[in-house]
């Protein structure tokens, strides 16, 4: 199985039904799976604190969500992670694009992964780094967390773990 | 009329109905209003009702009404497209535009200027959107609630505040009761 059908199958498994997603190259694949899926209503953003606006909308419907973007959307999203999703009490897996690390060809890429996972922990959020292929079988247990706690958790995939996906 | 008449109108209209309301003063006063477990209260992010609305209204079938208000929107403006291009036919968005941001002392907006928010949502590829004054809001909304169709409602009105108390309770809690009440209405 490919890792965009082993993350999708992963998604589906854990009632995930709804997903919002603002693309990336890395993430093109994962994307049109996700609009491939029967099981999964996908709705793009155009930008990421309106996706989990919109996840925590599903989630509150009755619909477990998830959000797919790339890592600078950390930048945009602090406030929304903080006051919406954490203050109360929303589960939110984030699948994320790790731009900016081994393998970057873009520069300006590498200004937002420096802060990444510093933010990250800042924000107490539980983070994953994805850099092998086989880091993809963590993926059903840390949804599981997800919704167990009831909070945001980051997965951060690379462009190792991307390679021949 | 103020913000706060507008709420007292509708308040027979959407008692019963699931609301997500926007930050500040217009959660605020509706909680002082009419406090109900049928509110969803923003008690932080400002600009995201629109999107949480939409997000409820897509993936089950009780009807939602979104109160956002002209600076909300103009902070999240994007949500237009997203709302024109996923259509909920139980979703209502009442978009409260008294020209101001009338949480943190009435400050304009470009709303209450040259922009017009019917204009973009219908740019936007909105297909009912509807500008009403004040006072013909509660009517509208009536009617629109009568309506299995998605409706963007942009209610001119007058800027001002009431002096209301902040809301004491819990986020989860007010997150809790909400999907309880969501739950029941779909059982």
């Amino acid at each position: 199985m490919s890792i965009n059908k082993k993350i999708v199958a992963d998604f589906v498994r854990n009632k995930i039904e709804f997903v919002t997603t603002v693309p990336c190259k890395q993430l093109a694949g994962v994307i049109e799976e996700i609009d491939r899926s029967d099981a999964i209503y996908h709705i793009p953003s155009n930008k990421e604190d309106e996706g989990m606006g919109l996840c925590a909308g599903s989630y509150m419907g009755g619909k477990r969500s998830a959000i797919i973007m790339q890592n600078t959307a950390i930048g945009v999203t602090i406030n929304t992670l903080a006051t919406l999703i954490q203050y109360y009490n929303i589960p939110l897996p984030m699948l994320i694009s790790y731009r900016g690390e081994i393998g970057e060809p873009i520069a300006c890429q590498v200004e937002m992964a420096v802060h990444t996972k510093a933010l990250l922990a800042q924000m107490n959020i539980p983070t994953y780094h994805f850099h092998e292929q086989s880091d993809v079988n963590e993926l059903d247990g840390i949804l599981k967390f997800s919704f167990m706690a009831k909070k945001p958790v980051a997965i951060l995939t690379d462009a190792s773990f991307w390679q021949g996906a | 009329m103020i913000r706060s008449d507008v709420l007292k109108e509708l308040q027979p209209i959407i008692s019963n109905q699931l609301v997500v309301c926007n930050i500040g003063l217009p959660s605020q006063e509706l909680h002082n209003l009419d406090d109900q477990p049928s509110n969803f209260y923003m008690l932080g992010t400002m600009g995201l009702a629109s999107s949480i609305g939409l997000g409820l209204a897509l993936v089950q079938d009780a009807k939602v009404i979104a109160i956002d208000g002209d600076g909300s929107i103009l902070t999240n403006l994007c949500t237009l497209t997203t709302i024109a291009n996923n259509p909920a036919n139980n979703f209502i968005l009442l978009i409260i535009d008294n020209g101001s941001y009338g949480s943190t002392g009435d400050q304009p907006t470009y709303a209450g200027m040259k922009t017009s928010l019917a204009k973009m949502a219908d740019a936007a590829g909105c297909e009912n959107v509807i500008e009403c004054s004040a006072r013909d809001t509660a009517a509208v909304v009536k009617d629109a609630l009568a309506r299995e169709r998605m409706t963007i409602i942009v209610s001119k009105c007058e800027s001002g505040n009431i002096k209301v108390p902040v809301i004491d309770l819990d986020a989860p809690v007010i997150r809790h009761r909400f999907m309880e009440e969501v739950a029941r209405r779909n059982s």
